[in-house]
Parts: C-alpha cells; sequence; structure tokens
C-alpha cells in the first residue's frame, strides 16, 4: 500500500492540518508520499520532506497550479493517484473544494471527514452534525478519504529526510482564474490549530464588545471564535465561525460566551477536551455539554476573568 | 440563461436525530423533513437572478423519495419555473446523485447549475463538485458573492482564510454558503400557483444511470456522551477550577 497525501500549504509554508493528515495516514500503514501542488512551491517540498514518516515529496511546481485551483489540481491528483491505495488530505476549504473533483474523475466514492481508521478499508465518520458517527467501508480500488485534522493528534514536523521528486505534468484546463483574495489578518493562534479558544456569541451584542473576548484570548495566548449568530449579525468576518458549516476545533480548553448552544454550533466544538460557558440564562443548552458552566453576566463575567486569569 | 438548481429533502435542521438501537442508522420515522437549508439558498439565488434578467428559466430537481416532491413544490412555491424528480427509494451516495444530476444536465443544458455545499445528514459536501468534475465544468464552491457577467461567473469564495474571488467561465457549477442570502419565504398564493407547475418524474433507469456504490455503512452509532459538568458560582471558582482541577491554564 501506498498513500498519497495533498499538501495544504499557504505562503510558503506547509499548514499544521497536513501534519494531522499524514497521522492519518500513518494509521492506514505503508509508504507515504506527499504532494505539493503550486507555484513557487520550492521551501514547501523541502519542508514536506522533513516530515517524520513521510517516504517521498511530489513536487508540481507550476503557474496552473498557483491559489489550488480545482479545475486544474484535481486532473493532476486524478493521474498521480493511479499506483496509489490510497487519497487523502486535510478537510480544509481546499481539500474539501479539490477532492471530491478527484474521487468523480476516478469514478470512485469519497469518505469524507473520518475522524479514526479502524482498518486500511473502513473508517469513521460524524453524520448529522455530529450526532451520529457511522462507520463506512470502502471497496474503492483508489480510496479517496478527506481528513479532520482534529481527530488525529499532528505527527512531527521534523525528523523525516524524504526525498524529492519533481512532477512536470501541467493541467491547465482553462476554465477559471484567480480574481482576488482577501484574506482576514490576524496575529493571534490559528483558529483550527489553537489549544485555548474564546467563542462570542449573539449574547456579545455587537462588534465592538469582541474586545473584551480579544483581551482575555491575548492573556491566555487564545483563538477566538465566533457562533454563526455572531457571523450573521456583522460582529466579526465569517472565518471565525465555528460550528458544523464552519471550522471544527477541538482545543484543551473551549470557553462559549454568549453562545446558546444550537446543535450545529455544537458540531464544531463538542470534541474540546475541557468546555466552559458563559451565559445568563441558566436554561441555555450550552451548559448540557459544559464541564464548567458559569451563570452571569458575561459584561461583568469576562473582564473580571481576564484580571483572574 | 436557463439555471438549473439541486434539492435536497433532509430532516429539518432543528430535529435532535436519534441513532437505532440496532445500529442501523437514524431513526427518520415520524420525523419532520425540510428542505435542506444550503439548497434553499440555492433556489433564491436562482431567483434572484431571475428578477435581475439574468436567468430565464429555473429548473430545480431532486433525487430521492416520491415524498421529495413537497420540496420540489416548495421551491416552485419560491419562484422556479418547473421540476424534475429523478426517484429513488434507496439512499444514495454522493457520486450516484452526481451521475444522476449530470444526465439532467445533458438533457436540460443549463448554463449554470446551482447546489448548496453540503447536505446536512450526510455532511459529505462532495455532489457539486462530483458534478463538476463528470460535466467538465469549472466550479465555485462554498459561494457568498455570484455575478454572471457575459460568458463567464464571478464567484466569491468563503475561505479557510478569509475570502477568494475567481471567475468561471459558463457553464458553470456553483455550490452556496450561508452567508450567499436570506432565503424567502413561500407566500400562500405562490404556494397555490406552484401546484399548477410541470413536475416531471424521472427514474435512474430511464436516465441510463448506474447507482451502484463503493462505499457500504458498517454501523452508526450515537457519538460518545460527555460526563455532566457542574455550576460554578463566581469567576474566581472557575479560574480556580480550570488552574486545579482540569489544569488547562
Amino acid at each position: 500500500m501506498t498513500i498519497l497525501v495533498l499538501a495544504e500549504h499557504e505562503n510558503g509554508a506547509i499548514a499544521p492540518a497536513t501534519l494531522n493528515t499524514v497521522a492519518a495516514a500513518t494509521k492506514i500503514g505503508g509508504d507515504i508520499h506527499v504532494l505539493v501542488a503550486g507555484q513557487n512551491v520550492g521551501a514547501v517540498g523541502e519542508a514536506a520532506a522533513k516530515i517524520a514518516g513521510v517516504a517521498k515529496v511530489l513536487v508540481a511546481d507550476n503557474a496552473a497550479y498557483a491559489h489550488q485551483l480545482p479545475e486544474n489540481v484535481a486532473p493532476l491528483l486524478a493521474e498521480l493517484a493511479c499506483g496509489y491505495s490510497h487519497v487523502l488530505a486535510a478537510a480544509t476549504s481546499n481539500g474539501k473544494n479539490i477532492l471530491p473533483r478527484v474521487a468523480a474523475q476516478l469514478d470512485v466514492d469519497q469518505i469524507s471527514e473520518i475522524i479514526s481508521v479502524e482498518s486500511a478499508d473502513t473508517f469513521k465518520r460524524p453524520i448529522y452534525a455530529g450526532n451520529a458517527i457511522a462507520t463506512v467501508q470502502s471497496s474503492a480500488a483508489i480510496k479517496v478519504i478527506t481528513v479532520r485534522a482534529t481527530g488525529f493528534d499532528a505527527g512531527a514536523a521534523e525528523g523525516g529526510s524524504a526525498a524529492i521528486e519533481v512532477v512536470s505534468a501541467a493541467h491547465d484546463a482553462g476554465k477559471s482564474s484567480f480574481v482576488n483574495e482577501e484574506l482576514a489578518k490576524s496575529d493571534r493562534p490559528e483558529l483550527t490549530a489553537a489549544k485555548i479558544v474564546v467563542s462570542g456569541g449573539r449574547g456579545m451584542q455587537n462588534g465592538d464588545n469582541f474586545k473584551h473576548l480579544y483581551a482575555l484570548a491575548d492573556k491566555l495566548g487564545a483563538a477566538v471564535g465566533a457562533s454563526r449568530a455572531a457571523v450573521d449579525a456583522g460582529f466579526v468576518p465569517n472565518d471565525m465561525q465555528v460550528g458544523q458549516t464552519g471550522k471544527i476545533v477541538a482545543p484543551q480548553l473551549y470557553i462559549a460566551v454568549g453562545i446558546s448552544g444550537a446543535i450545529q454550533h455544537l458540531a464544531g466544538m463538542k470534541d474540546s477536551k475541557v468546555i466552559v460557558a458563559i451565559n445568563k440564562d441558566e436554561e441555555a443548552p450550552i451548559f448540557q455539554v459544559a464541564d464548567y458552566g458559569l451563570v452571569a453576566d458575561l459584561f461583568e463575567a469576562i473582564p473580571e476573568l481576564e484580571k483572574l486569569v | 440563461m436557463k439555471v438549473l438548481v439541486a434539492i435536497k429533502r433532509v430532516v429539518d435542521y432543528n430535529v435532535k436525530v436519534r441513532v437505532k438501537a440496532d445500529n442501523s442508522g437514524v431513526d427518520l420515522a415520524n420525523v419532520k423533513m425540510s428542505m435542506n437549508p444550503f439548497c434553499e439558498i440555492a433556489v433564491e439565488e436562482a431567483v434572484r437572478l431571475k428578477e435581475k434578467g439574468v436567468a430565464t428559466e429555473i429548473v430545480v430537481v431532486s433525487i430521492g423519495p416520491t415524498t421529495a416532491q413537497e420540496q420540489l413544490r416548495t421551491a416552485l412555491a419560491l419562484g422556479a419555473d418547473r421540476a424534475i424528480l429523478v426517484e429513488s427509494a434507496e439512499e444514495l451516495t454522493s457520486l450516484a446523485v452526481a451521475k444522476l444530476l449530470k444526465a439532467v444536465v445533458d438533457k436540460e443544458q443549463p448554463q449554470l447549475v446551482i447546489l448548496g455545499k453540503q447536505a446536512i445528514d450526510s455532511d459529505n459536501n462532495q455532489t457539486g463538485q462530483m458534478l463538476a468534475a463528470l460535466s467538465g465544468y469549472a466550479q465555485g464552491t462554498f459561494a457568498s458573492k455570484v455575478e454572471v457577467s457575459g460568458d463567464s461567473v464571478n464567484v466569491t469564495r468563503e475561505i479557510d482564510a478569509g475570502a477568494q474571488t475567481v471567475s468561471l467561465k459558463l457553464p458553470a457549477i456553483v455550490t452556496t454558503d450561508l452567508r450567499l442570502n436570506e432565503p424567502r419565504y413561500a407566500s400562500l398564493p405562490n404556494i397555490m400557483k406552484a401546484k399548477k407547475k410541470p413536475l416531471e418524474v424521472l427514474t435512474p433507469d430511464a436516465l441510463g444511470v448506474s447507482t451502484s456504490s463503493t462505499n457500504k455503512t458498517l454501523k452508526v452509532e450515537a457519538p460518545a456522551a460527555r460526563s455532566a459538568g457542574i455550576k460554578v458560582k463566581s469567576v474566581a471558582e472557575l479560574v480556580e477550577k480550570l488552574k486545579n482541577e482540569a489544569k488547562v491554564i
């Protein structure tokens, strides 16, 4: 068995989710090859070769692969996939965008967002917003899988010394082009990789009040998230959304502030190790999953909490 | 131009589903069913394109049981012109659905196909991308803005780090994210009118599509329950617990 992992990278660096995906590949067993597709990705290829457990790195450096347009990257991946038993990618917006296209080209069903590997052909994945866990078996010759990063502990980024091979294949479908990108800037840890996450909901009342959460987060070294209600109300940008349709997090500590705890929000955070809920409504569903609940006005509790930690 | 919208009948998003005792699946008997929320957004976007004069006809398609006609009628009440049901009693994988949709695309020749980004039951997030691959069309997934101009469409996509805009040549596939629009409600007169709009029923056999699958669900279990937590009385107590009991700060 040989497994091909699509590397997730941005701004010339390997994204942390790649390490979780390699960890999932290690559980399946067999040689692990990593594909780095993009433009000017030489340094990314070198970083990928250092990941512990990786046997070979394929580097496809071509203008057509810039911005990871699926119309161009999927045919490359589908072409390379022949000869591999598994094709894996992180369940990031990129992985979700590209991999189903690859699966359809290979005429196999895909398994999305696995959270555990039972055997080389059997995997567990959440369905119904995490309210049920399905065990799925694949009989496909090439198993195409996306990996939920929070289901697997990240492997080591150093220690490997894989050979680097240049892939010259250039696929340019000419059907799509990149126009522009607006990336949210933040000095805080990345939401999906943070050890502590502080999230605010509708109870924050407005975007300005999120400054209380930012102050607390900075003191804890935490990332700041939000519920859909807070995003829809325009308090914060949508890349901060935690939930079924936003980001899935599983930090050591998740502090939910002014969040009622709808099914769709819980889907994104209920695998956190310790959950703290601060809400003035003691009937809020969030208290049913919280390890520590505090019924209080968040505008009094948060500044006090910031002082005490 | 013609716009094709794919919709799915799913368990209502407010229902907390229960896993069956024999672990064969979740219990959907006597549970409220609705149109998948992302599909509602897809229908709304198509209707807005028609109101802007960009779209001339909206065809809505669903693949599923006979009862999915209810959701197709809802879409017709919201502004779709006609509906197609590809009737299949069995649960189909995303690839099978994508193949059936490809057959409908071949038949209808739409310029734009709009789908939701994921169904809230299977949470797969695959069908739109697979349909794009099978049709050889470009894809604009997780769309928060769609602007058609001439023979291309600009799609602003929600990505992990913010937003990205891509330009796609038509025909193209778009999958909707939550913030694309706010779906409207169907009015009573429109619900009545929708009953008279055409609804064609097809079968996978008639479309010549095999729905066989390489995936098999072995069992469905309830997720591990979290142990009951405690309520603390003050911020000081909370900090003390987090430091000394949970040891997370």
